[in-house]
């Protein structure tokens, strides 16, 4: 390696700094007051591995790339700054999917980059001229064959997994972001496809390793695309929680893999953090819906619905005057925001009625179902936008012991989180998904757009119960006449 | 057209049909009301307040009934107001057609179109118009005031200077709606209350009210409500033997009791005999909301209060709602309002009956000149088969903690096999690979555990930002792009740079993005 500004043991322990602080950063999100500080660990570990990596580059830049590494580095950082700035906190999942897009394509270049500089060191080698080479071109130079072939291997790796990601990510951000349709698309034969491509890419894999040309993962990385698009396109607009974090965890996984090509342990502990970040939201989506992960990736309910036992009985409506009448009668409220919420904009509004609500003396509390949303977390987000303070917003597990002491319960946008049925109808594809157990509460009101049914297309036996009683409206609109009545 | 509600003319009927709130919402179905002078006074409700929702009101029955097409009444008509009436108008009330078949010919000669609301069937739809149980419930709540009036204690125990008193002890004999009512009224003046019941199904709705459901044991499988319509079925003699044994155990200690079992036509079935009325402490008292039908207990008169020789007394009182009639007229107009709304699909105010609808086919009795009762067994089964619930077995501590035993071995099992195949692999990987190669490994695996370590504390409320900062951090690949970026290639140089520019854009906006949300993380 060429000498830098600084040298190879100072670089070394800027990373090791650099990774103990992404460590404190991620640890840091344990609770809400420390994570404000924690964030500076992260920027501060950025700072640190990027500015140590631009001086280890040493003389062997030129002015030229200096200016071309400071006028990238800044044109990004406003376009970032400018998106982060702008961006509605509804369109935070289509914000973190398009973020994932712009990691796996980069792990792509750099894969491709990683190929170039292969070939090029090998080229100097045969030459005899590899004292010309600098940077990443001159450590190749200096490997094993056997180090070369697993080279190879994290290369194909990281182009695999970034084009993946790449392409999964866009289509995840167009379906988050309403640009293409978020219902699942079923081609015939869908699992046999993405079979069949992933054992091309296998096979193109082989053929590389065997000596074939830049074609072979170029190749690769169209087919690994093509994959991306279509598994995610599989996927319908509930699962989308499951699939944000998954692709969260392949662009970890992709910088890992080309933390291994470069041969550089910062990027490989990144990686490796952000890949079981992701792995154990995708975890915790799936528990809260009580389905395998391979069933949410491969798509759909996870084949066919048994017959659910019909729901006889009649749906009774409310006005907001009933609604209101119940809620100045009550002392303990719970209120269960799902998607719904989201899609209307509803939260100021709701933030609104909470206030008021907790202003004349009554408990007023948030219980978020896992899956709630469309982001891990979202609604807790959403929440937190609209002022409500965090600490009257519970999980699951923390408020559903609470209902048979709640006197009214409510729904606002959510389905499939509250279906009875998961706990009592076997036949029930949602059978065993927890629940948030609304219904044992005296009353419950559910506001909701239509008749319809939630996204597993299931009844909700709940709008059946005798306690319970539908609001049928826009969520914001019928909110907002709730806070009328209540004045 | 017209509804109207005439004033009652049974003796002591203080309820009425019609209130001015459900007047307000029947003249949203399109109709026009009117009622009888003085109809709702023994309900606290004046003839202005019914002028003031825009109700009619007129000086006679008879005005009442000429002018109105639809007639709302509580009470079955008495034969006089049959006689008086003009043919023809549809009629809204109890009743009672198995009872009162001289009634039913005289509508029917009248050609009236006879709606009783004591033939709703039990289905949920139908709950909203369920005039038995809408009085059933004030029943059941008067029954335990009645009985506190008559009391010489406290429901609730108390710690006073003076001394302690003890908390009543309340019996409730039938867990129908009238005995749930019945049950919550008495938990809530703080009674320490048991209930009984045929339909062990029952046991939960008990136990959720507060109250301790006596248990028989009782091996027989017992009757299931569902079959009778979410009534009870008459029981066999083992059990009925079994249950007066539980109950005369029960006599000495209980204070109050009420008795609210009933099974559809048939007589009230004799469940407090004279001998447990006998074994009762003095002052204590019956309430027997079966009194109509015999009563439960068989001391009991109809519409009397007695008090036996040993100090006990009997209430066999059967106008309980109209002793409330301020609470059970409005209840009762309700449920009528509601008929009417599903018998104006239209909100035109023009009522259809509707022979195919369920509701509407099983509380007709008579029309267009024909009898109609008893309607033909409902499309719809009368309620949902209730599971009868199985106790689950109490598990003892023992099988716990064997049970956990077993869980956690199993666990760590899988724990050991997971590690097994790890390291299998760790080996074979190993056995090719270089160790420089081996070097980044051991960084890479102590990173994932220390990932998973980490995240798994991150608080459910933080995943996003935990997305949003991992993803600026996954960007971190900057790191390889500059190092790429100072290749002699201007190929290299072009990818490297496009990939600094996009992680930049990640590294800025995941940073700002997560603050942005953090700083929104207020505490109250």
């Amino acid at each position: 390696m060429p000498e830098g500004l600084i040298n190879d043991g100072l670089i070394g322990a800027t990373y090791v700094v650099a990774a103990v602080l992404f460590i404190l950063a991620l640890g840091g999100l344990s609770n809400q007051e420390k994570a404000k500080r924690a964030i500076w660990y992260g920027i501060v570990g950025m700072a640190l591995a990027v500015v140590a990596t631009i001086s280890a580059t040493g003389n062997a830049a030129s002015v030229g790339q200096y200016s071309l590494i400071g006028l990238m580095i800044v044109a990004g950082g406003i376009g970032g700054w400018i998106v982060a700035k702008r961006v509605q906190m509804t369109q935070m999942p289509e914000l973190v999917a398009g973020f994932h897009s712009l990691v796996g394509l980069a792990a792509v270049f750099i894969g491709i980059n990683a190929h170039l500089e292969m070939s090029r060191a090998l080229a100097a080698k045969a030459a005899g001229t590899v004292g010309e080479l600098a940077g990443f071109a001159a450590t190749i130079a200096n490997k094993t064959p056997i180090e070369l072939s697993i080279l190879k291997v994290e290369l194909f790796l990281g182009i695999l997994i970034g084009a993946i990601t790449f392409t999964g990510s866009i289509i995840a951000y167009g379906k988050l972001a309403g640009k293409l349709s978020s219902a699942a698309l079923t081609l015939p034969g869908r699992h046999a496809l993405n079979l069949v491509a992933l054992i091309a890419c296998l096979v193109l894999g082989y053929l590389y390793l065997d000596g074939a040309g830049l074609w072979t993962i170029l190749a690769v990385a169209v087919i690994a695309g093509l994959i991306g698009c279509h598994l995610i396109l599989a996927i319908g607009g509930a699962d989308m929680p499951v699939v944000v974090s998954m692709l969260n965890s392949y662009s970890g996984w992709a910088a890992a893999a080309i933390g291994f090509t470069l041969g550089n342990d910062l990027l490989i502990v990144t990686g490796a953090l952000v890949g079981s970040s992701g792995a154990i939201l995708s975890y915790i989506m799936c528990k809260g819906m009580n389905r395998s992960f391979i069933s949410v990736i491969l798509g759909g309910w996870g084949g066919e619905t048994q017959s659910a036992a019909a729901v006889d009985g009649e749906m009774i409506e409310a006005d907001a005057a009933a609604v209101a009448s119940a809620l100045q009668d009550a002392d303990r409220v719970i209120i269960v925001p799902g998607y719904g919420m989201a899609v209307a904009q509803a939260q100021g509004s709701v933030s609104e009625l909470t206030k008021k609500l907790r202003d004349q003396g009554k408990t007023v509390r948030f219980a978020i179902h896992p899956v709630a949303g469309r982001l891990p977390g979202h609604m807790n987000v959403l929440l937190a936008e609209a002022k409500v303070p965090y600490d009257i917003v519970l999980e699951m597990e923390e408020i559903n012991e609470d209902f048979p002491k709640t006197d009214v319960v409510i729904v606002i946008g959510a389905n499939d989180i509250v279906n009875p049925s998961a706990q009592d109808d076997p036949g029930s594809p949602i059978a065993g998904m927890p629940v948030l157990e609304v219904w044992k509460s005296r009353q419950v009101f559910v506001c909701k757009r239509g008749r319809g049914t939630g996204y597993s297309g299931i009844e909700n036996p709940l709008f059946f119960k005798d306690n319970t009683r539908m609001f049928y409206g826009d969520a914001k609109a019928s909110v907002d006449a709730l806070l009328k009545e209540l004045n | 057209m017209k509804i109207g509600a005439p004033k009652e003319t049974a003796k002591g009927e203080a309820r009425v049909a019609m209130t001015p709130e459900s007047a307000r919402r029947l003249q949203k179905l399109g109709y026009e009301c009117i009622v009888e002078s003085g109809a709702g006074v023994a309900a606290s409700i004046s003839d202005e307040a019914y002028r003031a929702a825009g109700v009619d009101v007129v000086d006679s029955a008879a005005d009442l009934w000429n002018s109105a097409d639809v007639i709302v009444k509580v009470r079955e008509p008495s034969e006089q107001e049959i006689d008086a009436a003009p043919d023809g108008r549809i009629l809204i009330g109890f009743v009672w057609p198995a009872a009162n078949e001289t009634l039913l010919a005289k509508m029917k000669s009248k050609r009236m179109t006879v709606l009783a609301m004591d033939m709703v069937p039990r289905i949920s739809r139908a709950q909203k118009m369920d005039a038995l149980s809408s009085m059933a419930n004030i029943a059941g709540y008067r029954a335990v005031i009645e009985a506190g009036n008559n009391f010489g204690r406290f429901f609730m125990g108390q710690m006073t200077a003076a001394g302690k008193v003890p908390p009543a002890r309340v019996l409730v004999v039938g867990a129908g709606v009238a005995g749930l009512a019945a049950i919550g009224t008495s938990v809530a003046l703080g009674a320490i209350t048991m209930a009984f019941d045929v339909r062990p199904e029952v046991a939960e709705q008990i136990e959720s009210m507060g109250a301790e459901f006596v248990f028989l044991d009782f091996d027989e499988n017992q009757t299931d409500g569902a079959e009778t319509g979410g009534y009870a079925a008459p029981s066999s003699p083992e059990f009925r033997e079994k249950q007066l044994e539980k109950f005369r155990q029960l006599a000495p200690e209980v204070d109050i009791v009420i008795t609210t079992a009933l099974i559809p036509n048939r007589p009230a079935p004799e469940l407090w005999t004279e001998d447990m009325v006998e074994a009762m402490k003095p002052g204590s008292i019956i309430v027997d909301l079966a009194a109509e039908r015999g009563g439960n207990c068989t001391l009991t008169r109809a519409d009397e209060r007695i008090v036996t020789d040993n100090g006990v007394t009997i209430i066999g009182y059967t106008d309980f709602p109209s002793r409330m009639a301020t609470q059970s007229s409005n209840l009762y107009a309700n449920n009528i309002r509601h008929m009417l709304d599903d018998l104006t699909p239209e909100k035109d105010g023009t009522p259809v009956i509707n022979m195919e609808d369920d509701v509407i086919r099983g509380t007709l009795v008579t029309h267009e000149g024909e009898i109609t009762w008893p309607p033909p067994a409902p499309k719809i089964k009368a309620i949902a088969a209730a599971t009868p619930k199985k106790k689950a077995p109490e598990e003892t501590s023992q099988q716990k903690s064997a049970r956990e035993a077993a869980e956690l071995k199993k666990s760590l099992n899988r724990t050991g096999l997971m590690l097994g195949i790890g390291g299998l692999l760790c080996l074979a990987l190993g056995s090719v690979a270089p160790p420089s190669f081996m070097q980044h490994f051991i960084v890479f695996v102590l990173s994932v555990f220390v990932g998973f370590h980490v995240i798994w504390g991150v608080a459910h409320s933080l995943h996003t930002p935990l997305m949003a900062i991992t993803n600026a951090i996954s960007s971190i690949i900057i790191v390889g792009a500059l190092l790429q970026i100072v290749s002699g290639s201007f190929l290299v140089m072009l990818l490297a740079a496009a990939s600094v520019l996009m992680a930049s854009v990640n590294i800025f906006g995941g940073f700002l993005v997560t603050r942005r949300m953090l700083a929104m993380f207020q505490r109250s």
